[in-house]
């Protein structure tokens, strides 16, 4: 049956309410399992061995001594994983990450890894292990790295989307442009024109819980992964291909997951358990400590960026543009094209231009987090959009009104807008009292706009109606922050029946069909979509069913709050049958029912949200305490608002970390110098106030409940907004993130004083 | 390898175990006694997953010994619940949507049960500074400190 995803309005039961979550008892009594709390028989403990150095040529390495141990199973090197890339580059570089093959790349790159029968014996190990390096020079810094002078990490990386093809080699690995219309000209029309470079640091996605797995492969070559990730079918897929094992062999299951936030969208070390485990014919385990999350998963991007936006007296946009070098790690990627693309996504522009470059550096291969690339483009942008207000001496959200992208705009990026929030979320903010609170001295208020794409993807649920009417829903996008809890909503919702006699479960990777993994603020909105399908395929069945029982047609069935009722004059003696009178009588009427859904859930509707913050600088310390926060973001339809909310709250104070202290600090030999909590330092409690929200929703026209994604755009505006407020507060526009004390003392000490 | 014998009192258990000598309790909890509730998130006393209270005491299990716990009486998430009635606190958390991805949990919900056994009517600012040894990255902390909050109303008579 074809499946209708255009959103109608309704009135919704189950959809809106705040339940409590199917997985919520587990986790407040300690019984939830995550990656590290699940344990095979004879499992070995695996450790590895990292590199030291920033850029370095493996000239050896000796593994006798640690294989000579007492209770070492098995040592692994690049020799244990052989290339089996023919040519595919992106497949090269993965396979090179997990285990560096003739250079280390940054420090913490693996070089080898060791399964032993006790975590102590495995550290012995590691000792054991002789690596000859050749120590090489390095460069860690964004800008650094496009100089000509820069040390080159690959000879065969030349500039790519640059004609004619260059003929050196280069850390800028590609290029990449957007826009439309004359800049130039647009420029030339405008009255004022704000130009200005930023700069971010590099940030860590922080999620609590380290990377961990137990692999078990077997003599047959059929294997097992437990494992903490954000999408089990992307990993069995991108395991196999680099172990060169069958899909359909390894069986991937995923743990409760202790926060990902894009960090667990790439594999890491999943690939080398697996090889130390075919190696030593026993389970392994392998989890990260703290240091090596931070030295050896995915960090973000650090970036430096031009901005250069024009306005006419009258409070519209001429023209904008910016350049954009983003840090990739060692291995290219297109983090810079999304940042290019995301830039101005927010405005209606008639000349606009973005440049993008994807950098190499020698520091951790730079991997998804949360909103990938977006917060720092949109740090520069508003920030600049803002001081651009303040010189045409306009307020600054109603210069962002008249500027904003609507229906109908063409995006920066290039596609046309359906009906979209920036503008609503504007003038909620423009109304918010928030606006109108008083500041006292030393402090400031900053807002700021923020803009996410949002994803579909490939998606796949079952629908198991069970025989006393009860329903189990099977989903294959991993549940990242109460997914399972929305996704019980709509099952109830299509179907008509209590939230409660709905559980929803993840599925493994074995028992239900490919689904991309939860990125791209898709988990619910794409499962949602398909379990929609699923039910509205269930009820088919049901509907059949209930004909059978009757002896009637089943045009003359309808399913109506949970029930099958017959329709038309003849049949008014018939009473509707429940669902589970239907479930009950399965066996004699076909057998068991369910609804099935694989789709390619397309119609992700974008995402607009606007921050406000309010800030106080102490002048004496550059200390800024976060005084106030509002959030205000379309969601489309809010499922379970608890989540949305939660969703909000946990992207705004992930940017307040960014805004104001989190950052990788490099020392001159190119190690990580804060690889630990301590100085790499979250927000905690006493950091923050309470984050206020506000939902919008204005629906998305391709889901039938005019669901859109949520998770990613609360992350993308705070940086804005914080440097916008700090910038109010202290009168001096702040360039530089993180606005840590030093960085704010400094920028008070080069103001001329009055 | 001789291990260290230590008798103990976990959820008001008596258990015994042998330990080496470079195990912490939270090694301990997880690897040889199967209490895997408390998590690691840092090992280095940071982030506060690993909290237990420990003869009264709210600690990071990471930075205590297994060897330490002879004599003393552990408290672990293992053992809020009383039987299958939740403590208020459990309670409220789940009301209030005071988890997303839930790993930070068993240790909010042990330093927050500390912080009341010590503070039983705490202001939010208490509340912020008593939590402020434990890392969330999933909620900002707001409906946190809501759970909290309506926890020790609750416990306090409403």
């Amino acid at each position: 049956m074809s499946f209708d995803a255009t959103y109608h309005d309704q009135i919704y039961k189950s959809v809106g309410t705040r339940p409590v979550r199917p997985d919520g008892v587990d986790k407040v009594t300690g019984r939830a399992r995550y990656g590290a709390d699940f344990n095979m028989p004879g499992q070995l403990v695996g450790r590895i061995l990292r590199s030291p150095h920033a850029h370095a040529r493996i000239v050896s390495i000796d593994t006798a001594r640690a294989e000579a141990l007492k209770g070492v199973k098995a040592v692994v090197t690049a020799a244990d994983l052989p290339d089996l890339s023919d040519g595919d580059q992106s497949h090269y570089d993965l396979l090179d990450n997990c285990m560096a093959r003739t250079k280390a790349f940054y420090d913490g790159h693996a070089v080898a890894a060791v399964a032993a029968i006790d975590a102590q014996t495995a550290r012995k190990a590691l000792k054991l292990i002789e690596v000859d390096y050749e120590v090489l020079p390095h460069v860690v810094d964004v800008d650094e790295a496009v100089q000509p002078s820069a040390p080159v990490l690959h000879d065969t990386i030349f500039t790519g989307g640059v004609e004619p093809k260059p003929t050196t080699p280069s850390n800028v690995a590609a290029r990449a442009e957007f826009g439309h219309g004359d800049v130039d000209a647009g420029f030339e029309d405008a009255d004022f024109i704000v130009e200005r470079s930023f700069k971010t640091e590099q940030t860590h996605q922080g999620y609590i819980e380290p990377h961990a797995c137990v692999a078990s492969v077997n003599p047959d070559g059929t294997a097992e992964l437990w494992v903490c990730t954000q999408g089990h079918f992307v990993y069995r897929q991108k395991c196999a291909e680099l172990l060169g094992m069958d899909v359909s062999k390894l069986r991937v299951t995923s743990s409760e997951i202790g926060g990902g936030f894009g960090g667990k969208t790439h594999v890491w070390m999943e690939p080398v358990a697996l090889a130390l485990s075919r190696k030593a014919g026993r389970p392994v385990k392998l989890v990260m400590s703290r240091d090596e999350v931070f030295r050896a998963s995915g960090p973000t991007s650090a970036t430096s960026v031009d901005v250069k936006i024009g306005a006419r007296q009258d409070g519209r946009i001429t023209a904008a543009s910016a350049e954009l070098r983003y840090s990739c790690g060692p291995y290219a990627d297109i983090w810079a094209e999304l940042g290019a693309m995301t830039s101005f996504a927010c405005y209606d522009l008639e000349n606009v231009n973005t440049v993008g470059y994807e950098v190499l550096v020698n520091r951790p291969k730079t991997a998804a987090y949360r909103a990938p690339s977006a917060p720092m483009a949109a740090f520069a942008v508003e920030s600049a959009i803002d001081e651009l207000a303040q010189k045409l001496g306009i307020d600054p959200v109603a210069f962002r009104i008249k500027n904003a992208a609507r229906e109908g705009t063409r995006s920066s990026y290039g596609p046309v807008y359906g009906p979209i929030g920036i503008g609503p979320t504007l003038e909620a903010a423009q109304t918010h009292a928030h606006m109108q609170a008083p500041l006292g001295p030393n402090q400031g208020r900053g807002m700021a706009c923020g803009f996410w794409f949002n994803f579909g993807g490939q998606t796949c649920t079952d629908l198991n109606v069970n025989s006393d009417g009860t329903v189990t829903l099977a989903v294959g996008t991993v549940d990242v922050g109460g997914a399972r809890a929305s996704l019980s909503l709509v099952a109830a919702e299509e179907l008509g029946i209590p939230y409660e006699t709905v559980k929803t479960v993840v599925a493994d990777t074995a028992t239900l069909g490919y689904n991309d993994m939860t990125d791209g603020s898709r988990g619910t909105f794409s499962s949602s979509m398909a379990t929609i399908s699923s039910a509205r395929n269930a009820i088919e069945v049901m509907r059949n069913r209930a004909a059978l029982m009757w002896d009637i047609s089943i045009e003359d069935v309808v399913w109506e709050d949970g029930q099958a009722k017959a329709i038309g004059s003849t049949h008014d003696n018939l009473a509707p049958l429940s669902i589970k009178e239907i479930a009950e009588a399965s066996g004699k009427t076909g057998g068991p029912i369910a609804g099935h859904s694989e789709m390619v859930a397309d119609g992700a509707g974008v995402s607009f949200a606007t921050h406000i913050c309010d800030v106080e600088v102490d002048p004496e310390t550059g200390g800024t305490k976060i005084l106030r926060y509002t959030v205000i973001q379309d969601a489309g339809k809010a499922v379970h608002p608890d989540y949305v909310e939660g969703q909000y709250q946990g992207g705004a104070a992930q940017g307040i970390g960014w805004a104001l202290n989190e950052e990788y600090v490099y020392g001159q030999d190119g190690r990580l110098q804060n690889p630990g909590f301590l100085d790499y330092r979250i927000p905690v409690c006493s950091d923050l106030p309470m984050i206020d929200t506000q939902i919008l929703e204005i629906p998305n026209p391709n889901h039938p409940y005019g669901v859109r994604g949520v998770g990613e755009t609360s992350i993308v505006p705070p940086l804005a907004a914080i440097a916008n407020a700090v910038s109010n507060a202290v009168g001096v526009r702040m360039t530089h993130i993180p606005m840590s004390p030093p960085r704010i003392l400094a920028a008070l000490d080069a103001q001329p004083t009055a | 390898m001789s291990g260290i014998a230590v008798s103990t009192t976990i959820n008001g258990d008596e258990v015994e175990y042998l330990c080496q000598a470079e195990e912490t309790l939270l090694d301990v909890l997880r690897d040889r006694l199967g209490l895997t509730g408390a998590k690691e998130g840092c090992g280095t006393g940071d982030c506060g997953a690993c909290s237990v209270i420990l003869d009264g005491r709210l600690v990071c299990s990471c930075l205590v010994l297994g060897a330490e716990a002879q004599g003393a009486r552990v408290e672990t998430i293992e053992g809020m619940a009383q039987g299958d009635t939740l403590h208020p606190l459990q309670t409220k958390f789940l009301e209030h949507a005071a988890l997303q991805c839930g790993v930070c949990t068993p240790g909010f919900l042990m330093a927050a049960k500390a912080l009341l056994d010590a503070n039983p009517d705490p202001t939010e600012e208490e509340i912020r500074f008593g939590l402020a040894g434990n890392l969330c990255r999933c909620t900002g902390y707001d409906k946190i400190v809501r759970a909290v909050q309506d926890a020790a109303r609750e416990m306090n008579g409403g």
